[in-house]
């Protein structure tokens, strides 16, 4: 189990990560969810030994200060993958079984086996050069794994990717790592990335951890509201706007579709703007007595155009209390 | 078509020049060894390759160019690590310290050494005076910066990403180095050992001052072969051998120069600090610092010694003929015609080089047009490699009628220089996106505002390192100088050569005086070019 206790790591004598501490039992599959510049990426090099960190780093309850990076048994996946350009790709995922010393014929039926895992029979022979981004990172994931890592760290795994192949690879990588049992630390920027491929989230966002937790846990109560618009919600409602649509001054997160057209709904505002989407139509909608607010209509028939006045009712899957209200 | 038409235009100038200045003399050095007087015969090159002595001249530069080359990659490697990816203190002044040897004058390099290693040297207990021993260490002094710079550039800019990729899956601090990191730089070792291997195998003023006639290398044999002994077919047949082998490994160095990735996302790393393990190569780069301050140490100590004890006498000596009037001009008078020179060097060199540049680092369109580029690329590269002396001894056999022009010796230095600037600015010009370019004519800007807007901006500095470097390079320069300098208007490194055949204490005072400042010029002029913080300066 890696457990981080008060870690803080300085960069370029600027504090990037302030006073973490989190647990990541075996098996579970943690994303580190935080915008650019929040410090997730240094939080992941130092726990690979990669920066200098204070606080203390362990595993299994041993700590490892003073362990260099290539004795901790932790694989780390940039990126880009970072895979060795002047070797195959049979040879790339071999290099960590070559630094073990293991036998030419295992070695090749563990390349082998890899490269079935990771759905590329048959390149072998290919140097990186010659690959598509998202066979690279299968290829780097392949060799990230061939180590049989205690933990995997990801660093953005997917993030160079286009957004179709993000959303499959992404499944695939959590059905690799799931099959494989890795233990896994995910850094992302990218939030359906976490959901898709983790089981915990942790939220940083200037240094610190803001909330940690399993998935649904967390997406269900964000823990303020920065974390809730940083987690997808649209909005977040509190004192009166919170009591005239929802009905109590606590503050709650929105998503996009908690508010739906409806002839009936309590609601009135009149229509700002609208656009179609292939699902549903999003508007924004101003709301008496709380201002601009996002809503969905139906897909079908005719929807109000702007300027139109609108009835809206919440729907009520689609709200979270927001800091453990 | 126009495209291949407007390069060729902007080419003429550059072709023109090497043309006359640079084809022309070396064909006719050349000729002269394949026509002899009754016509063609080849014949005659044959007999002189089959000479004994010969052999051993050719042998002699075979084995210590290798042996210097590997010295000198095996010290480099290490310093180039230590200076170029470790927060060391004062790197920036060390690195510009150990380029120092580089641009310093070869003949004041061989009188640095003698003064070392010679009779009453502080180095004399170990012997090495008048041995190849000597002329190695001269060798490795001048050319270990080559190494240190070409090295270190590649490996600054090296994504350290993959090493700690290789550290994640396991791999030690020497197996990254063996693994990784080192098949990374192979392209910037092998290009700077054929580089310095070439700088050896063609080296001048540091044999002809350190091995005397016992030890020649083909570079100096041809040297004494035309000034001494006037047997011109020999010499020639040796400059031609000479061209043909460095033209031979231009082209490997060329193949091998590979161009860098510019697909991947490159960040570019911190220096680290040293840690334990850094220490043998702090270690190393401390020795080579002491190896290149040894000498030069000994040469300010040595040009403050008079007969009359410690004191400046030789350098107020400067302003006279010297002991029994050796010279035709005071070398005070040899020092103005030196920058004086050099200035006209190093505008001709910037002139033609940035042509070149900008002619070579351009996209091509087509396969013709990017043939002509690298036939190009490679043509004005041939400077680097053909010996000086070959150079100057072609300019006086073909050129023989301008040889009372002063412009022949800044054209002929220029020349000499033209690479260095070449392959300063082309990793700039060409690290440059083309769609930067596009985007700014696409937005409306002519080919010259482009210019302004886009290269102009990047260029500058390396701009005005590559003129230091030129200025370094020029005033140092005495392989086709002392070909060509006119003897009522010699160069500091042609009066420095000069005092030293001369008998007489204060002469040889006057020569170490002279090294100083021509020394101390070349150093400053470095330390300038430094501070602009171009890391292609002085890299192959």
């Amino acid at each position: 189990m890696l457990s981080l206790s008060h870690v803080h790591v300085d960069y370029d004598g600027a504090p990037a990560v302030v006073d973490v501490s989190l647990d990541l039992p075996d098996g579970s599959v943690l994303a580190v969810l935080g915008p650019s510049g929040s410090g997730k990426s240094t939080l992941l090099r130092a726990i690979a030994g990669l920066e200098p960190a204070r606080g203390t780093i362990s595993w299994d309850g041993r700590s490892l200060a003073g362990v260099p990076t290539h004795k901790r048994g932790f694989a780390l996946m940039f990126q880009d993958g970072q895979l060795f350009a002047h070797l195959t790709v049979a040879r790339n995922v071999a290099y960590p079984l070559r630094l073990r010393h293991i036998g030419r014929t295992t070695r090749a039926a563990r390349v082998e086996e890899l490269l079935a895992l990771v759905g590329l029979e048959g390149y072998a022979d290919r140097l990186p050069a010659t690959l598509s981004g998202g066979e690279r990172q299968r290829v780097a994931l392949a060799r990230a794994l061939a180590v049989e890592p205690r933990l995997l760290l990801l660093d953005e795994p997917l993030s160079a990717l286009d957004a179709g192949l993000r959303e499959r690879l992404a499944g695939d990588l959590a059905a690799i790592l799931r099959a494989s049992g890795t233990t896994a630390l995910m850094v992302t920027h990218d939030q359906e990335e976490a959901f898709a491929v983790a089981d915990r989230l942790a939220v940083m966002r200037a240094g610190r951890l803001v909330q940690e937790g399993a998935t649904a846990e967390v997406w269900g109560a964000p823990a303020d509201p920065a974390t809730a618009l940083f987690l997808g919600y649209a909005r977040v409602l509190s004192g009166d706007p919170g009591r005239l649509v929802l009905g109590t001054e606590r503050p709650y997160a929105l998503r996009r579709s908690a508010l739906v057209a409806d002839v009936d709904g309590p609601l009135r505002g009149r229509v700002v703007s609208a656009r179609a989407t292939p699902d549903v139509v999003r508007l924004v909608v101003d709301l008496e007595g709380v201002g601009e607010v996002d809503a969905v209509a139906g897909p079908s028939g005719a929807y109000p155009g702007p300027g139109e006045q609108v009835r809206l009712r919440v729907d009520r899957g689609r709200v979270a209390p927001v800091g453990g209200s | 078509m126009r495209r291949v038409l407007g390069l060729l235009a902007l080419a003429a100038l550059p072709v023109a020049v090497l043309a006359v200045f640079f084809v022309l003399p070396v064909s006719g050095m050349v000729g002269r060894g394949l026509w002899g007087d009754g016509g063609f015969a080849p014949g005659q090159v044959l007999e002189v390759l089959g000479r004994p002595r010969v052999h051993r001249v050719v042998w002699f530069t075979v084995w210590t160019s290798s042996v210097a080359t590997a010295a000198a990659v095996a010290l480099g490697l290490p310093a180039a690590y230590a200076l170029h990816r470790l927060a060391l203190p004062a790197r920036r002044l060390v690195r510009a310290a150990l380029m120092v040897p580089f641009v310093l004058p070869t003949v004041v390099v061989g009188v640095a050494f003698r003064e070392l290693l010679g009779e009453s040297g502080p180095l004399a207990g170990l012997g090495l005076d008048g041995t190849p021993w000597a002329i190695l260490a001269g060798l490795l002094f001048f050319n270990v910066a080559v190494v240190i710079r070409t090295v270190g550039a590649a490996w600054e800019a090296l994504d350290p990403r993959p090493a700690e990729a290789a550290a994640a899956l396991g791999a030690g601090p020497w197996r990254v180095l063996a693994t990784v990191t080192l098949p990374a730089l192979r392209p910037a070792v092998v290009s700077s050992a054929s580089v310095v291997f070439l700088f050896c195998a063609t080296a001048f003023g540091v044999v002809l001052t350190l091995g005397g006639v016992r030890y020649a290398s083909v570079e100096t044999e041809i040297y004494l072969l035309t000034t001494t002994l006037y047997d011109l077919p020999a010499a020639a047949a040796l400059s031609l051998l000479q061209l043909l082998v460095v033209t031979a490994l231009l082209a490997v160095s060329a193949r091998l120069r590979a161009t860098p990735d510019a697909t991947v996302a490159r960040s570019v790393p911190r220096p680290t600090r040293v840690g334990a393990r850094d220490l043998p190569a702090v270690g190393v780069t401390l020795l080579l610092l002491a190896y290149v301050a040894a000498p030069i140490l000994t040469l300010v100590l040595g040009s403050l010694q008079t007969p009359d004890g410690w004191g400046l006498g030789n350098y107020r000596a400067l302003g006279s003929t010297g002991e029994g009037s050796a010279l035709l001009v005071p070398a005070s008078t040899a020092l103005v015609t030196s920058l004086r020179t050099a200035v006209d060097a190093t505008w001709m060199a910037l002139l033609l080089g940035v042509l070149v540049s900008v002619i070579v680092t351009r996209r091509s369109h087509g396969r013709a047009e990017r043939r002509l580029r690298a036939l190009l690329d490679g043509f004005f590269m041939l400077p680097l490699g053909v010996s000086a002396v070959t150079l100057g001894f072609g300019f006086l056999l073909t050129l023989g009628h301008l040889r009372s022009s002063p412009v022949l010796v800044p054209i002929a230095q220029a020349l000499v220089a033209l690479p260095l600037v070449v392959r300063t600015l082309t990793p700039v010009l060409g690290g440059i996106d083309d769609r930067q370019r596009q985007a700014a004519g696409s937005l409306g800007a002519g080919p010259l505002r482009t210019l302004l807007v886009v290269d102009l901006p990047v260029v500058w500095k390396p701009l005005l390192a590559a003129a230091g470097l030129c200025f370094a390079v020029s005033l140092g320069e005495f392989g086709a100088t002392s070909f060509l300098a006119r003897s009522d208007a010699p160069t500091l490194p042609v009066v420095i050569f000069r005092l030293l055949g001369e008998p007489g204490a204060l002469n040889y005072g006057m020569a170490l005086a002279a090294s100083v400042v021509l020394a101390a010029a070349t150093t400053v002029v470095m330390l300038l070019v430094e501070r602009l913080r171009v890391p292609s300066t002085g890299a192959f």
